[in-house]
């Protein structure tokens, strides 16, 4: 039997060819940045779709420049029709979540770094991997195509409810081969994360070096592995939905179509389905999906300000109990978007219990952040700048979780824009400035480059500021009664906040711009940035002991053997250093006497 | 709030608090090869077959639950007597598992003896042979719903017959792929211990997988 350690490299050696160094590789380094090139087009893409709602939201008899020549149907004369209005609304949701906020913080900074960080060569599965990447891309693909037929995109929102999403073309625009199109879309990106998780977790599980105990894993290898559990559960329930829903479309059957319903005069001939049935199916798929846009980022923030503070956190453990537990209880939660779907008022008592609680655990987390954040020592980078960001952020948006984690409340505030505000900070900001700060952090081991530092600065601050003053009003809007998913303000109590609408609007607009300073450095630092070294930011986890970037094997032939755990800094080191490697043999000696 | 923020210099300071970060490593040495955690990998990544296995069942659940709720939405739910060849077809998926165990204890008793014997591989070849009768029976058994009139969309209760039974033979034909893998494998004589396990682990999952649905069916229906 043999079972060697080189597993992923024992049949071929480093690839030769163009096509297999960078189009079809099995290498989990390359498929880590395709997936982040893939987040970083979709996010631009996205962005562009918010500033087209934007504009049509605080102006709604605006020509457009360019959109009536981009689409004659949705914006003749350049002014978005209501239809498309929501089309375009539909794609930013679904391309956001799906392609930027599980993609990147998950896919791509977990590809590239899982396996380095428990001492691995590569996933157990390269081609599984490659495959993942390639199904993703294919997915965004089909997703993207629904623009260019005639009818457009669907336009039911990312959460496609059903009947709307299960009619067909006779709902409106984009209602027949756009909502196909998006639901095949997702089944097919299903498809991709599912095989994805069966790297993941073995890589995890199985692949660790010697010495990688669990209570040595870094924290992001903590939190990819909750969110890659998470993942393949959630994803294995979105894609039957999704199959079954295309059934509905194109083979006539009734799963969530109900009798008698009548849309546009017309009798639809489909019976006996359950609306509800979709969205009890969605909501599965949907709550632990937005912690998989989260937990990432949680283990990404932790990692960034632990290097930055030159301490650990207060307590390792509690973290990763945390995050564990709010993967756990997410499954308990889903119904919490359906408080006033006409389910049985009790479920949604029940629903509403384990919502509060998970704020528990995500309350610890932010108190053990600013916990030991006092009287540290923090180096002020981009990344630390990102970081502390995140967690201004995830409070502010954590925070309105709470108001509407109780039905009598959110019988109020659903599908206003108090909830619009409620997710774009957490999801839009909060996990956004995770991977920002991910991305600083780990560019120069990813690039071999540092990335411009005062760029990133500036990057930060404008659109910290930018963030706020674009989401901020959001929850006024919500309470003043401001209606979600509408195209236009004419109402007596909506018209007067338009002021609040185009301030947003403006404030959108120019954070938009001020991603450009970030792509700006992005391609310059990857070109002509400042050569990076080993380990720029004196961190102890494996990543930080190979090469910038790492070689093809990620340790250049060495097996690491880890002898610490993943956060030894702030004590005195032989070499006169604040920290130890993980991977040093070097032992810690005791502290003296400590002074309070 | 009592942070003190300070620019890039490095520090040597001891840090002002006394909790520890990790496992509290830091206050113990000297450290041996036991204290080290050292421990075997299994580099092979064999704990994939459960995650796949996982999500499979997670995907039926959610078919399952589905399937519950639309039966009671509304008071169209047709049943129907399941067609014979079902239960054949349950025999034959039976029969693969048992085929396929021989083989991989034959394999297995293969390597951990000196002489390389009989290789067992008659046992993988009808494996693969009551796989494709399984695929060609269940193909029967749709053809003759059809020849009754009972179609995808022709009730509700059709509908999750064909999604179930459709969806467990399109996961049995990855098995087979799989299968086929290791025969081509064993026919070069680089098959894997941990590739074999894999593959007759999820073969047996979607023997299990099938008696539950039929039974679901036959519940249901």
């Amino acid at each position: 039997m043999h079972d060697t350690h080189a597993h992923a490299t024992e049949h071929h050696g480093p690839p030769r060819t163009f096509i297999r160094k960078y189009i079809f590789s099995t290498d989990h380094k390359v498929i880590g940045k395709q997936y982040l090139g893939l987040g970083l087009f979709a996010v631009f893409v996205g962005m562009g779709l918010s500033w087209l709602m934007r504009l049509h939201l605080g102006w709604g008899n605006l020509a457009i420049p360019g959109m009536a020549w981009l689409s004659p149907n949705g914006a003749p004369g350049g002014v978005l029709t209501p239809e498309y209005y929501l089309q375009l609304m539909t794609m930013h949701g679904t391309i956001m979540v799906f392609f930027v906020l599980t993609v990147a913080p998950f896919a791509a900074f977990g590809n590239f770094f899982l396996p380095i960080q428990v001492g691995a060569e590569d996933m157990p599965f390269p081609h599984i991997n490659m495959m993942s990447f390639w199904v993703a891309f294919v997915a965004f693909c089909i997703l993207f195509s629904s623009f260019f037929f005639s009818d457009g995109p669907a336009l039911s929102g990312w959460t496609a409810y059903a009947p709307l999403s299960t009619v067909g073309a006779i709902a409106g625009p984009g209602q027949g081969l756009g909502q196909v199109l998006w639901l095949s879309s997702i089944a097919v990106f299903c498809v991709s994360q599912l095989l994805g998780g069966l790297n993941f977790i073995p890589t995890t599980l199985d692949l660790r070096a010697k010495g990688m105990t669990f209570s040595r894993m870094p924290l992001t290898v903590w939190a990819w592995f909750i969110t890659s559990t998470m993942a393949l559960t959630a994803f294995a329930v979105l894609m039957p939905a999704c199959i079954l829903a295309i059934l509905d479309h194109v083979a006539g059957t009734s799963f969530f179509v109900p009798s008698n319903l009548v849309v546009s005069g017309q009798l639809i001939p489909h019976s006996g389905g359950s609306t509800l049935l979709w969205q009890h199916l969605f909501w599965f798929f949907g709550h632990p999906e937005v912690y998989i846009a989260i937990v990432p980022s949680m283990g990404i923030v932790s990692q960034i300000l632990i290097t930055f503070m030159r301490r650990p956190l207060l307590s390792y453990k509690v973290v990763i109990g945390c995050m564990v537990s709010i993967g756990f209880l997410s499954y308990m939660v889903y119904g919490h978007h359906m408080f006033v779907s006409g389910m049985n008022p009790v479920s949604s008592i029940i629903f509403s219990f384990p919502t509060l609680i998970i704020t528990i655990p995500a309350t610890i987390l932010v108190l053990i952040w600013l916990g030991s954040l006092y009287k540290s020592r923090l180096r002020i980078t981009t990344p630390s700048l990102f970081a502390l960001g995140f967690i201004s952020m995830f409070i502010t948006g954590g925070v309105t979780g709470f108001f509407l984690a109780q039905p009598p409340i959110d019988i109020m505030l659903h599908a206003t824009y108090f909830v619009v505000g409620h997710f774009h900070f957490v999801m839009a900001l909060a996990a956004i400035f995770g991977i920002l700060g991910g991305t600083y952090f780990w560019f120069p081991k990813m690039f071999g480059r540092m990335m411009d530092e005062r760029l990133g600065k500036l990057h930060f601050w404008l659109t910290f500021v930018g963030a706020y003053c674009i989401f901020m009003p959001f929850h006024y809007l919500g309470l003043a009664g401001n209606v979600r998913r509408y195209q236009a303000f004419v109402d007596d109590y909506t018209v007067h906040l338009l002021p609040i609408h185009r301030f947003s609007t403006v404030a959108a607009l120019f954070t938009g711009a001020v991603q450009l300073i970030f792509l700006y450095n992005l391609i310059h630092s990857r070109f002509w940035g400042e050569k990076a070294t080993d380990n720029p930011w004196e961190s102890t986890t494996l990543e930080w002991s190979t090469s910038s970037p790492p070689p093809y094997d990620n340790f250049g032939g060495r097996h690491p053997i880890v002898y610490h755990d993943p956060y030894q800094l702030g004590i005195q080191s032989v070499s006169g250093a604040d920290y130890i490697m993980q991977d040093s043999p070097e032992e810690v000696r005791p502290e003296p006497t400590e002074t309070h | 709030m009592g942070i003190i923020v300070e620019d890039a210099v490095k520090t040597a300071h001891r840090p002002e608090f006394g909790r520890s970060g990790g496992n509290g490593s830091r206050h113990i040495i000297p450290r041996d090869a036991r204290s080290l955690g050292l421990r075997e990998s299994h580099p092979s990544g064999s704990s994939a077959i459960w995650v796949g296995i996982a999500a499979i069942i997670m995907m039926f659940a959610a078919l399952t639950s589905a399937l519950v709720v639309r039966q009671g939405a509304s008071m169209d739910w047709h049943h129907f007597d399941l067609p014979n060849i079902l239960y054949f077809n349950t025999a034959v998926l039976l029969a693969s598992s048992i085929t396929l165990e021989m083989f991989a204890r034959r394999f297995r008793q293969r390597w951990s003896s000196p002489v390389l014997g009989d290789s067992g591989s008659p046992w993988l070849y009808a494996t693969l042979v009551l796989g494709a009768m399984f695929v060609a029976g269940q193909y029967l058994a749709w053809h003759q719903l059809n020849s009754e009139g009972l179609y995808m969309a022709s009730n509700p209760s059709h509908s999750f017959f064909y999604v179930l039974t459709g969806g467990h033979v399109l996961h049995l034909l990855g098995g087979l792929i799989a299968l086929v893998y290791v025969t081509a494998k064993l026919k070069r004589f680089t098959l894997r211990q941990s590739t074999l396990s894999m593959a007759t682990k999820y073969w047996h999952f979607m023997d299990l997988l099938w008696l539950y649905l039929l039974g679901l069916l036959w519940l249901k229906m």
